[in-house]
């Protein structure tokens, strides 16, 4: 893979009045090829409206690069450290994700080791040691030590990553917090070497640099230094570590709940974790093989917009639009790449490059009119129906569970397809439905109310099937909602991946797989009212007959003996005949 | 109607036993007790029960009910044998040494009673169930003939000397005599407008016998005003509030009985019963100020139009009752009052008694 290098776009900076919205957008990071195309400042250069005016020359003088630092330090809320707390969670969460990521790619079962300590009360070590493929020597400084570098970015394939920019940005929180460096220790196999790194990030310049380096004797790193958890033999795999600044709380929506929901999603993985408080938990492996691995696809037109298709054209090394079409998307052919850019007006010899400066829109226009096959489905892993039970049942011990996983379907054109599981009974009641959201396999922890999971399951009409809900609220009831959206792209309503973007086709399949499991959960509950109330009849038969009795002595003067016999044999009567019903 | 109630409870109890013992689900056979099943007599002047009767089979899902009303039936029978009563409440309140088939409240507890009085098609107090609430107030020249409860000796009570106060009607007036020269009955739907005819005399201006209902009237009260009616032969006016309310349940029950007590309509009806007003003519007449008919009066207007046999069979009233849905408005008894607070007395009521044969039937 090509290096990616960070492109930072220069933007006023110092001033006293609120950014302009348009100079606010220029700010986003942005990675580009090699090429380096400098984007030119815009609307940060626009006039204003203001009485003061500046000239060019002067808005120029304020016009300069922003280091990478300083873009984290002001949008680190984007990427999940806005808060002591949540940056412990996106800590681990970056260094597992990464870890389950790389295991399975190389087809490994992935084994996790897990273990916070706390050095103080605000500062925290984190280690996350998996048993993946390893990284090679060369590869570790980028990956750890520059934002923005990774292999994930300009794919689309389901995985947990998407950005390259996580467990480098965790590295960076940590250095910025305790000046401490990012530690890596990494084995490619048994036979060979392993190496360690401490790796700080020059913030000024957005690359690393290697504060120490060694060798490592081929039976792996030395274990933690509190002999805790990762003492394990460890031969091949990677381990991390970060001391970061950070507080500790129990609970769903800390590292412990993070944790518990990530080994439900992830049925093959084995996870250890040892929190801050000592306490060892044990998530053993649920299912023996790795999930069918997803495959990577091209984008599919339909699922581009202009601004990508622009990037794509000034990036593609075609000779011409027609094989850029072709090369650089899914299900477009060569006719049908040649229909398209017929009804684009462009002659079909005409450069990507060209394309891009004077065409762009109306090749948009022509890929939208352009009727194409969906994308490939068949790309995508889902849990499977069979997983997301045992799973659940690992974790909630409950009275009744039902699963279901959806074929694919389609928005903006990429594949996606829904899971849904339910657990219900035998938890606390009289309080909202607990809602556990993932999206390819990640638990997502924050922003339950923004996304549209927590939107479907609403507007899901759970009285069908003989759950309480009042008017826009979650179904009132002692059961936990596992929902899991699987794609080659989750649209998240923000970098910092917590809620899932409310597109009408994604609600749509969530509905459908929640009315899946109600409908089978409705059977269930009535089930066990009609059981309920055959239990009622019985004990009224055992209840009132005695009374009939004591009446008719009552009434009609009859000695005991009578009586019991009357009881005896109308019991005997309705009995039978109740099993007759 | 003083037969006693015990050979039937027996009876009732016995086939109950026998099915019993024949392995048989045992039934108790109910009237039907809404206005569905009766049919207006007209020449008798009461609502009749129709033989429509419900059957309740002893299953799983009644046994419930079914030993609560054996249990009622034989609270009864004691009651009866030993000469003593229970009010509704007290019934309710004994029933809960009944362990599992207590009553849990006390609107169970009447239900099951209401079906016991219909299934032996009598009147409750000849089951030893007596009514909390009182029967009436009167007041005028009425001597009414009672007798000591400890003594049994003859008591003469004189309706005019009560003062501001008045006569109550008891539970049971059965027994009760009367001595009285007052040529009618009038029959007054609220105390308030009682209070006014008794505090300016009225029945002596007037030579009558007031009496107040306080809303629908008790059956001790109808019964009590039909005893007395047919004893002395003297004619009964009706003056409730003009809406449907005062027309279709408080006069209509009063006269000819209740689709609920269909059973025993036969000694608690009034049909000598003629109603004065308020009419909807008088509101009309006497410009009276009105308030709008609201949706339940329309409804049970209307209903009463379409379900009930005693409008149905008197055109007049069906007439009336289409003219006050029109009109689309109400008059109370003290709506009167807008032209002086005595002029129900100086002049609607004078103005009325002169012609009964202008009343509604």
């Amino acid at each position: 893979m090509a290096k990616r290098q960070l492109e930072l776009i220069p933007r006023n900076e110092k001033k006293e009045r609120p950014v302009k919205k348009g100079a606010r957008k220029t700010a986003v990071l942005k990675a580009s090829p090699a090429s380096r195309v400098k984007a030119v400042p815009k609307s940060a250069a626009k006039k204003k409206p203001e009485a003061v005016r500046l000239t060019a020359a002067d808005l120029a003088t304020r016009q300069r690069e922003i280091s990478v630092s300083e873009f984290f330090t002001k949008n680190r809320h984007l990427l999940g450290f806005d808060s002591p707390a949540k940056a412990l969670l996106t800590t681990v969460k970056e260094a597992v994700d990464n870890a389950l990521d790389a295991c399975e790619e190389a087809g490994i079962l992935p084994d996790l080791v897990i273990v916070i300590s706390e050095i103080t009360e605000t500062r925290y070590r984190v280690v996350v040691q998996d048993n993946g493929p390893g990284i090679v020597k060369a590869q570790i400084p980028r990956i750890f030590g520059q934002l923005l570098y990774g292999s994930k970015f300009h794919t689309l394939r389901q995985a947990r990553g998407q950005q390259g920019i996580g467990i480098s940005a965790a590295g960076m929180y940590g250095q910025l917090t305790t000046g401490k460096p990012i530690k890596i220790a990494s084995h490619t196999g048994s036979k060979k070497p392993g190496h360690e790194y401490e790796i700080q990030i020059d913030t000024k310049r957005n690359q690393p640099v290697i504060v120490s380096e060694r060798e490592l004797d081929s039976k792996g790193p030395e274990p933690d230094k509190e002999k805790r958890a990762v003492a394990r033999a460890f031969e091949q795999g990677t381990r991390v570590e970060l001391e970061i600044e950070a507080t500790y709380k129990k609970g769903r929506h800390s590292v412990d709940g993070y944790v518990e929901q990530t080994a439900m999603a992830n049925p093959h993985a084995s996870v250890t974790y040892v929190a801050p408080d000592g306490e060892r938990h044990e998530y053993p492996r649920v299912a023996k093989e790795l999930p069918k691995p997803p495959l990577e696809i091209k984008p599919h037109p339909h699922g581009v917009e202009l601004g990508i298709l622009l990037k794509m054209l000034h990036e593609s090394k075609a000779r011409n639009v027609v094989s850029f079409l072709h090369g650089e998307f899914s299900r477009v052919s060569g006719p049908v790449a040649e229909e398209i850019a017929k009804s684009a007006g462009l002659p079909l010899t005409m450069s990507p490059l060209k394309a891009a400066r004077e065409q762009a829109e109306s090749l948009y226009k022509a890929i939208q009119a352009t009727k194409l096959m969906a994308p490939q489905s068949n790309v995508l892993s889902p849990i499977g129906e069979e997983l997301l039970l045992e799973g659940l049942k690992k974790q909630v011990t409950a009275d009744f569970y039902a699963a279901t996983s959806r074929s694919p379907a389609v928005y903006r054109g990429n594949p996606f397809l829904v899971e849904a599981a339910l657990a219900y009974g035998g938890l606390p009641g009289d309080e909202l439905a607990t809602m556990i959201r993932f999206a390819n396999r990640v638990p997502l922890l924050y922003q339950q109310s923004a996304c549209a999971i927590t939107k479907s399951v609403i507007q899901t009409t759970w009285k069908n099937y003989g759950i309480q809900q009042s008017r826009g609220a979650l179904p009132m009831a002692p059961m936990v909602l596992m929902v899991h959206i699987a794609s080659v792209w989750v649209p998240f309503t923000s970098e910092s991946k917590e809620a899932v973007a409310s597109y009408p086709e994604i609600m749509k399949e969530i509905k459908l797989a929640l009315q899946d499991v109600g409908r089978k959960l409705g059977l269930y509950i009535r089930r066990g009212l009609r059981e309920a109330d055959a239990e009622k009849k019985r004990s009224y038969i055992e209840k009132y007959i005695p009374h009939i009795g004591i009446a008719l002595q009552e009434i009609l003067g009859i000695d005991d003996k009578r009586k019991e016999k009357v009881c005896a044999t109308l019991k005997d009567t309705l009995e039978r005949s109740r099993k007759n019903d | 109607m003083t037969e006693s109630v015990v050979p039937k409870i027996k009876k009732e109890a016995k086939s109950v036993e026998e099915a019993i013992l024949k392995r048989k689900k045992p039934s108790l056979h109910f009237p039907i007790r809404s206005l569905a099943n009766v049919r207006y007599l007209e020449k008798e002047g009461y609502f009749e029960i129709r033989g429509k009767k419900k059957e309740r089979t002893l299953t799983v899902n009644t046994v419930k009910t079914f030993a609560q009303t054996l249990r009622m039936m034989a609270l009864s029978k004691t009651l009866v044998e030993t000469d003593d009563i229970a009010t509704k409440r007290e019934a309710y309140y004994v029933s809960k040494n009944w362990d599992e088939a207590r009553f849990l409240e006390q609107t169970e507890s009447d239900t099951v009673m209401d079906d016991v009085e219909a299934l032996f098609e009598v009147n409750r107090e000849q089951l030893g169930f007596v009514p909390e609430e009182k029967g009436g107030d009167v007041s005028g020249s009425l001597v009414v003939i009672d007798k000591d409860p400890n003594t049994g000796k003859e008591i003469r009570i004189d309706c005019t000397k009560f003062g501001s106060g008045a006569y109550s009607i008891p539970i049971s007036v059965e027994d009760l005599k009367f001595e009285t020269k007052a040529k009618f009955i009038l029959v007054i739907e609220t105390a308030g407008m009682f209070q006014r005819l008794v505090k300016h005399g009225y029945w002596k201006k007037a030579n009558c016998i007031l009496v107040s209902m306080g809303g629908v009237p008790t059956r001790a009260c109808r019964r009590f005003i039909r005893r007395l009616a047919d004893a002395q032969k003297i004619p009964v006016y009706v003056f409730v509030d003009g809406d449907p309310y005062g027309i279709s349940n408080i006069y209509r029950t009063f006269k000819v009985g209740s689709g609920n007590a269909a059973h025993i309509n036969e000694f608690f009806c009034v049909p000598q019963a003629r109603f004065l007003g308020i009419t909807p003519q008088d509101i009309l007449d006497y410009k009276l100020p009105t308030h709008p008919l609201k949706e339940v009066d329309v409804k049970r207007a209307k209903d009463a139009l379409k379900n009930d046999p005693f409008f149905l069979h008197h055109k007049e009233w069906a007439k009336a009752i289409e003219h006050l849905v029109s009109m689309g408005v109400r008059a109370e008894q003290q709506a009167l009052a807008a032209h002086g607070l005595n002029y129900v007395i100086d002049t609607y009521l004078p103005e009325k008694i002169k012609h009964p044969e202008k009343f509604l039937p």
